[in-house]
């Protein structure tokens, strides 16, 4: 098997993977649909803004719980993971989505330890999703090389 | 008054008012970046042409129809559709929906209400008050194609 047919084949199976585990859902398919000639860095250009987008929200939402429990604004706390749900969907970042529909009931319920807990778990799954991804555009960065210099 | 689209996913009202163009000019409000930057691409991908704006009063500005400038003529021209999310910082997409439909010059623009929350009165509201269609986010390419199609025959 040469080397292109290989990478091809790891590339597919890696983001299937991702798929199977719940780290992306159909909303990434649409976004790589809407890749086209006139815009062939779409996917990787919204997902870094969502990048930035998340890790300013986690600090936001990080500052918002580190006061005392009683004058916590929960639902400033609420407007944030609202942000942050909106974002994750729009890109099919199921798993950090999911977790932020959790928070918000904390958040309805004026639930401290919820809210910490969901902030926490956040934090990993953006963390996660974040490795994921990278290392999706890595592999494909490197098949498109691979592909250009074989058509030489 | 309302009736329930083809999708599950868009709701739209029977008395469909617009332009005739050849190439939309559709206004686009969204408070979150990466919703702006998604429906500027579905909606370029269905050959429109694309203003975004951030909040309510930036599109009010864009539109012609803030306090200071009535210009009758300056937003009609430009826009044949707004899409507005429902949920923004400040002013609403629903309160933005009453500001072009109680004005003299931009109540003949269709609005389209975007939202990532299923909640029937908020649609309902929506929709009486003359937004042409609800749509649940995140938004298809398929469901804005259904959205360009109408709004060019």
């Amino acid at each position: 098997m040469d080397v292109v047919t290989q990478m091809q084949r790891q590339l597919i199976q890696y983001t299937s993977s991702l798929f199977q585990e719940g780290f992306l859902d159909d909303q990434f398919n649409q976004l790589q649909q809407l890749q086209d000639e006139s815009n062939p860095e779409f996917v990787v250009e919204v997902v870094t803004l969502f990048f930035e987008d998340a890790e300013r929200l986690l600090n936001e939402l990080s500052k918002s719980l580190q006061v005392e429990q009683e004058s916590i604004d929960f639902r400033k706390v609420d407007a944030q993971v609202h942000q942050l749900k909106g974002s994750s969907s729009s890109i099919g970042a199921q798993r950090v989505q999911r977790v932020c529909i959790a928070f918000r009931n904390f958040c309805e319920q004026q639930n401290v330890e919820g809210c910490l807990k969901s902030l926490q778990e956040i934090k990993q799954e953006y963390s996660l999703v974040k490795t994921k991804l990278e290392t999706l555009f890595k592999m494909e960065k490197q098949l498109f090389a691979a592909r250009g210099s074989i058509s030489r | 008054m309302a009736s329930t689209g083809s999708s599950s996913s868009s709701w739209s009202s029977s008395n469909w008012v617009m332009e005739n163009a050849a190439t939309p000019h559709v206004l686009a409000v969204d408070d979150n970046l990466i919703d702006r930057k998604l429906v500027e691409k579905l909606l370029r991908n269905s050959s429109c042409k694309v203003t975004t704006a951030e909040n309510g009063p930036r599109a009010l500005e864009f539109l012609g129809l803030t306090d200071s400038e009535q210009n009758a003529m300056n937003g009609r021209s430009k826009v044949n559709l707004v899409i507005t999310d429902y949920c923004m910082p400040g002013m609403t997409g629903y309160e933005l929906l009453k500001k072009i439909k109680e004005s003299s010059s931009m109540k003949e623009v269709p609005v389209v209400i975007m939202s990532s929350e299923n909640i029937p009165t908020r649609i309902n509201q929506c929709l009486e008050e003359g937004a042409q269609m609800f749509m649940l986010k995140p938004l298809k390419q398929s469901d804005v194609k259904k959205l360009t199609c109408q709004l060019m025959n």
